[in-house]
């Protein structure tokens, strides 16, 4: 009997455990994008080289525990059923495919806040997407927000919280915000810098400097502090003097690339001067949290991923690159491809285009590649 | 283009159209031409792939309305 596995046991495995995966999609899909981690071993036979039979893969796998991934499900129950059948012992397969692992959202409690209250990074593992949510006295501000909204609701229901600010610190290209849907359905406030809104459809809160958040009682502080670079309304957030959420400025392994909006030579020195200037500026014991991860490696023992600011500034190679001309260079040149329909998703964002949920999920497909590198 | 045998996978999803046009392809000549019909959208890359994978030359796809076709020759 073949058994499925939901994303977020798939999770679990690959933030602590180990697991063999016999990935069974196309060639070109596994090369763009797949489940990787410390105790994670995945081969590539696409399910339709295995349809008349396992027998060649089988000496590649182990005796027991394989878990087949395919797209959707489909496939990979079917190649599920012909490894059980030729006596692999407890073969699995991913429910809902790699759309699933796509849209899991994992929580992780990263730390308390000085008077009461804390922060939670939500960690969609498959596709390296981070997002935030801040609580206190039954009231909470989330940033950044995934397009699965229902992780948040449900979260918020179980722990008692109002959801009272949604907050974006740039105008996304790598995935639709759940922002504004959740803003909508809660009454919270949608917060977006200004100087990425320009075209936007809808009515939001300004997120600038001097425009401070408070949440709770105990008001927790959450401080923009504008960061154009990445897009030229990119705005960081300082929560609880302890965090800096640098949305897609800052990563822990890299930093955010310029070019997504189709004007990186303008935007390089705004980047730069973002980094160099303003980030060096703060203080290092500042807790970086990003908006991406790029690498699983990334990832601490409790599937976090953060670094102090000080930290970042010796060992990050974004942060250390003296000379200007190199910098641009960096920037500009030879990036990464860009993430899967970046416009379309760029376009949903403003609210100019209103893709159904199936088109919205196939949009997102992939990595997120808003890091210069991979 | 002649078409020697058409198959309609229109409603299928993964991995159907690909098991239907395997089955269907191995009844066919070499040269012989076999149209497909499919909604599912995954079976645009898999089915060039796996065309490619099997000696089998995609001749040519489109896409009208949500259905997707496509003619492949047998190699």
């Amino acid at each position: 009997m073949i058994k499925a596995l939901s994303a977020k046991e798939v999770a679990k495995r690959v933030v602590e455990g180990s697991m063999f995966i016999l990935d069974v999609r196309n060639e070109g899909d596994y090369k763009d994008w797949r489940i990787e981690g410390k105790g994670i071993e995945s081969i590539n036979r696409p399910y339709f080289d295995l349809i008349d039979g396992v027998e060649d893969v089988l000496e590649h796998l182990p005796k027991e525990e394989v878990l087949v991934v395919c797209a959707k499900e489909g496939s990979s129950i079917m190649v599920a059923e012909m490894l059980d059948e030729a006596g692999i012992k407890d073969v699995y397969y991913l429910e809902g495919g790699m759309k699933s692992w796509s849209e899991y959202l994992m929580p992780v409690k990263l730390g308390d806040l000085k008077d009461g209250g804390s922060i939670y990074q939500f960690n969609r593992i498959g596709k390296g997407c981070l997002s935030y949510l801040v609580e206190s006295n039954g009231e909470a501000a989330i940033i950044d927000s995934a397009r699965t909204i229902e992780a948040y609701e449900d979260f918020a229901k179980e722990n008692n919280l109002e959801i009272k600010h949604m907050i974006d610190t740039h105008l996304h290209a790598d995935h639709i915000s759940g922002g504004r849907r959740l803003s909508e359905k809660t009454g919270a406030t949608y917060w977006l810098p200004p100087k990425d809104a320009d075209e936007v459809t809808f009515s939001f809160a300004a997120l600038e400097e001097g425009n401070d958040i408070t949440i709770g009682n105990t008001k927790i502080e959450i401080q923009p502090l504008y960061t154009p670079g990445h897009t030229i309304g990119s705005t960081s957030m300082i929560v609880d003097g302890q965090f800096l959420l640098s949305g897609d400025i800052l990563f822990v392994d890299s930093i955010g690339r310029p070019d997504l909006a189709g004007k990186a030579e303008d935007w390089v020195s705004d980047l730069r001067d973002s980094l160099y200037n303003k980030y060096n500026n703060l203080s290092k014991d500042l807790v970086v949290l990003p908006a991406h991860f790029g690498k699983i490696s990334e990832l601490d023992e409790k599937g976090a991923v953060s670094a102090p600011l000080g930290e970042l500034f010796e060992k990050n190679d974004g942060l250390n690159i003296k000379n200007e001309d190199e910098f641009r260079r960096a920037v500009t040149e030879n990036l990464p491809p860009q993430p899967n329909a970046y416009q379309e998703i760029r376009q949903t964002n403003m609210g100019k285009i209103d893709p159904t949920n199936d088109e919205q999920r196939e949009m997102e497909i992939g990595p997120n590649r808003c890091a210069i590198t991979e | 283009m002649n078409v020697t045998q058409t198959l309609d996978t229109k409603g299928l999803s993964c991995p159907m159209p690909i098991v239907k046009t395997k089955k269907a392809m191995d009844t066919l000549a070499s040269g012989d031409i076999l149209e497909v019909l499919a909604t599912d959208k995954g079976a645009v890359n898999d089915l060039s792939a796996w065309s490619k994978s099997s000696g089998h030359e995609l001749l040519e796809h489109t896409e009208e309305g949500g259905v997707f076709k496509f003619y492949i020759q047998k190699g």
